[in-house]
């Protein structure tokens, strides 16, 4: 396959991944956000969203006050906003549109519509009536290019781009949701506690907004039948390979695509991938608590983020001769 | 305006044409409403497929679709089969004169074509001469334009050799009508064209340089910014063959390769939908970065195929056109049996005097022109336009020819204020290679705005399916 064609699928993947995700987060704050809380906590919610996605920054430089409504509009539809839900869900389509050729059909019309449809979703006041019908939409439309990609795409080289770049913008997603939740409960409670957390029952609401995020609320009570602790609600979100979202889901299946395309250059990408994997395969939670989760998470995210470079490098730009 | 012919009613009494009788009858049966909705549908359904076209931005406004009309239009069997034995008969000559003219030049010995028509002309192509490529075939891909006019009679309006499109629209447009229409198929016998890519992959194949026994073929297009691209996308996914840009390719030890996620790999024919000008910067346009670095000289050793070739624009100018009857007679002595509109060359004394005296009757055109630009169309033009053009011609009279006005033919339309007639023309793709192959059918283009007849989807064209029925 082109190595400009295996970019273009891995970024349509990975923008497709990145809107849903969005998505997610900001559905879970609005929700909380209507929780009995002082202004101050709301505040900092949607700071938290921001600093999830690294926009903080370029949000203060955009507004003087926070207003919910400003964030909701610069993580949605602000189009200098590269992080948006509208430019990711842009940037999919351009990516898909310059490759439509190694797509099917099917894979192509999702990705066009979803654009199309997104247009008339954002003019109006309809997002901010209603941001969770939207959030939805979102959602659903992520599910079904997902869904359409794995119900026709053939299993050769282009689809293995895609699945790399959705797992490993996913494990980069919820390495932060995960890290900026237990670093702003740091004051709250005791993060590396492993006993009952739950005591107030606005800790309970925070933890299950944050499986919620993930659609993980109904698989935690599945799996744990038992209160929400923020140590189970960790160990869920990393170290379960069967929970869809976790990090080590998403590592299996980034290291199972990574070995299917293969190159004569990739083997230390294939190394650091492994490697990534067996630490999440056989970790103990507990000795990740001791060390510092947001030691343990930020060093994930840089070896995600360089791991996204190296698949660039040997499969992406690979030198003429 | 004359009198057009019109291909569904015989006369304004409203007597239909035998081939087009099924099709009057089921669309009285059918409900304004019921169309309205179709027509909606169809728009929606080519917005969301992405079949636009036009200079692309990030705004959605700026990606247009090409008005698709649901009244087919309909040539009865035995008219095609005149139609496709004339086209492969001028494509034939047409190829057997461009491998002519970049070697031996008969055709120019015998007295036929003046050598300065050739030689002069800017689309000719000294790198090619002496160059052998496969099968000596030179336009794979042939999009000629066909108007009827007078009573009814085709006439080859242009032959277009260099990156024909809207083979897509042809293909995109059956589909739609297919989808809308159902009963309509059941109906009638409508000839198949689905297989293009198919006949289209098998064609580029066969013109591989010599000993390559399972060639890899690639569609190479400026990119996604250009108004075609849609098409481009669409034949490579079709073919399923890898759709590059110049920045995919790159030459190494006399050969070309693409950048794969594999490594290097060799590319044996390169269907371009790219210029001649921009196919390599060493040889062509020095600034353009849309072609390859070294293309040329890997083409001219003969280790890759382009379709089409290169310097097959000096068959199909405006100053060639005239001869194109005499090359048929020359190369395979038989009578043309497709038509050319009469042509009067202002560089011939006697023509360019007819040309004088009747500009308010004719279409005067520069030889090297396109695009409807650099044209008078005597009898829309003012009296002053007249007398501006006169003197052009006559400080330059070998780079204009004439043509009478043709009154095309028309084919009931839906426009705003109901069904119309509107003017139409036909654009056939004809292939060349070990052998010479067509689908039934081509792209149907109509002008939509009342009178007019420029039927440019630049100029707010529209297409029709095309329809031959099989007897």
């Amino acid at each position: 396959m082109l190595s400009r064609t295996a970019d273009h699928l891995f970024w349509m993947a990975r923008y497709t991944e990145r809107a849903e995700n969005t998505a997610r987060m900001l559905d879970v704050n609005m929700q909380t956000s209507l929780l009995p809380q002082s202004a101050q906590s709301a505040e900092q919610g949607w700071r938290a969203t921001l600093s999830i996605s690294e926009l903080q920054h370029m949000f203060d430089h955009k507004y003087a006050v926070l207003t919910p409504r400003d964030v909701l509009d610069f993580m949605v539809r602000d189009p200098a906003n590269p992080s948006s839900i509208a430019s990711c869900l842009t940037q999919a389509r351009e990516n898909a549109r310059a490759v439509r050729g190694s797509l099917t059909t099917e894979v192509w019309e999702t990705l066009n519509a979803s654009w199309l449809e997104m247009q008339p979703l954002l003019q109006g006041q309809a997002l901010e009536r209603d941001p969770s019908q939207f959030f939805e939409w979102v959602k659903h439309r992520s599910h079904l290019s997902r869904g359409v990609t794995i119900g026709t795409m053939l299993k050769d080289e282009a689809f293995y781009f895609i699945r790399l770049g959705t797992f490993l913008e996913r494990a980069d997603n919820t390495a932060r949701l995960l890290d900026v939740k237990f670093h702003g409960a740091q004051d709250g409670m005791a993060a590396n506690g492993t006993g009952d957390g739950a005591e107030q029952p606005l800790d309970f609401y925070y933890w299950a907004a944050l499986l919620r995020s993930v659609s993980g609320f109904e698989i935690y009570r599945k799996v744990y039948r038992d209160v929400i602790t923020p140590a189970r609600v960790a160990a869920l979100l990393m170290l379960r390979a069967d929970m869809p979202r976790s990090l080590l889901a998403c590592m299996d299946e980034v290291v199972a695509n990574l070995q299917a395309v293969s190159n004569d250059m990739s083997a230390d990408t294939e190394r650091l991938a492994g490697k990534l994997h067996a630490q999440l395969r056989f970790a103990r939670l507990d000795d990740i608590l001791a060390d510092g989760l947001h030691d343990y998470l930020t060093a994930f995210l840089e070896d995600v983020f360089e791991l996204g470079n190296r698949v660039s490098r040997d499969f992406m730009m690979p030198l003429a001769a | 305006m004359p009198k057009f012919f019109d291909e569904m009613y015989r006369d304004h009494a409203g007597s239909v044409r035998p081939h087009y009788q099924e099709f009057e009858a089921w669309l009285a049966e059918q409900a304004c409403e019921a169309i309205a909705q179709k027509r909606a549908e169809a728009d929606l359904v080519f917005r969301r497929v992405g079949i636009t076209f036009a200079v692309y931005g990030n705004d959605a406004g700026t990606e247009r679709l090409i008005p698709f009309d649901i009244i087919p239009r309909i040539i009865p069997a035995a008219e095609w089969a005149k139609l496709e034995k004339g086209l492969k008969q001028r494509v034939l000559a047409l190829n057997m004169f461009i491998h002519d003219i970049y070697h031996e030049q008969h055709i120019v010995q015998a007295g036929v074509i003046p050598p300065e028509q050739i030689f002069r002309n800017a689309q000719y192509r000294p790198e090619m001469q002496g160059i052998t490529v496969a099968s000596d075939i030179y336009a794979h891909i042939a999009g000629v334009d066909i108007v009827r006019a007078g009573a009814g009679e085709f006439y080859v309006l242009e032959d277009n050799l260099r990156v024909p499109s809207g083979v897509s629209y042809m293909l995109e447009d059956r589909k739609m009508m297919m989808r809308l229409f159902p009963e309509l198929f059941a109906r009638h016998k409508v000839a198949p064209i689905d297989h293009y890519p198919d006949l289209l992959l098998e064609n580029l194949r066969s013109v591989a340089p010599l000993g390559i026994a399972d060639p890899t073929v690639v569609v190479m297009t400026p990119g996604m910014y250009n108004s075609a691209y849609f098409e481009h996308a669409f034949l490579a996914q079709q073919m399923g063959v890898e759709l590059v840009e110049g920045k995919d390719l790159f030459v190494n030890d006399n050969a070309v390769f693409m950048r794969t996620t594999q490594g290097p790999k060799r590319v044996d024919v390169i269907y371009r939908r790219i210029d001649d000008d921009f196919l390599d910067p060493l040889a062509f346009r020095a600034g353009s970065s849309l072609g390859v670095p070294g293309l040329l000289s890997v083409y001219r050793a003969g280790r890759v195929t382009l379709a089409n070739a290169i310097g097959t624009g000096v068959a199909d100018d405006k100053s060639i056109y005239p001869y194109v009857p005499d090359m048929i007679r020359f190369y395979l002595s038989e009578e043309p049996i497709l038509n050319n509109v009469p042509t009067y060359q202002c560089r011939k004394k006697e023509e360019l005097e007819y040309t004088l005296a009747n500009l308010a009757q004719l279409v005067v055109k520069e030889v090297h022109g396109a695009g409807g630009y650099g044209m008078l169309v005597g009898p829309a033009a003012t009296k002053q336009q007249i007398e501006d053009f006169r003197q052009r011609v006559l400080a330059h009279p070998e780079g204009y020819i004439a043509q009478p006005t043709l009154a095309l033919s028309a084919c009931p339309t839906y426009v705003e204020s109901g069904i119309a007639p509107r003017h139409i023309d036909l654009r056939p793709f004809v292939l060349s290679g070990k052998s010479m192959t067509m689908v039934p059918g081509g792209l149907t283009r109509v002008a939509l705005t009342e009178g007019s007849l420029v039927v440019n989807s630049s100029q707010g064209g529209g297409t029709k399916d095309t329809w031959i029925l099989e007897n």
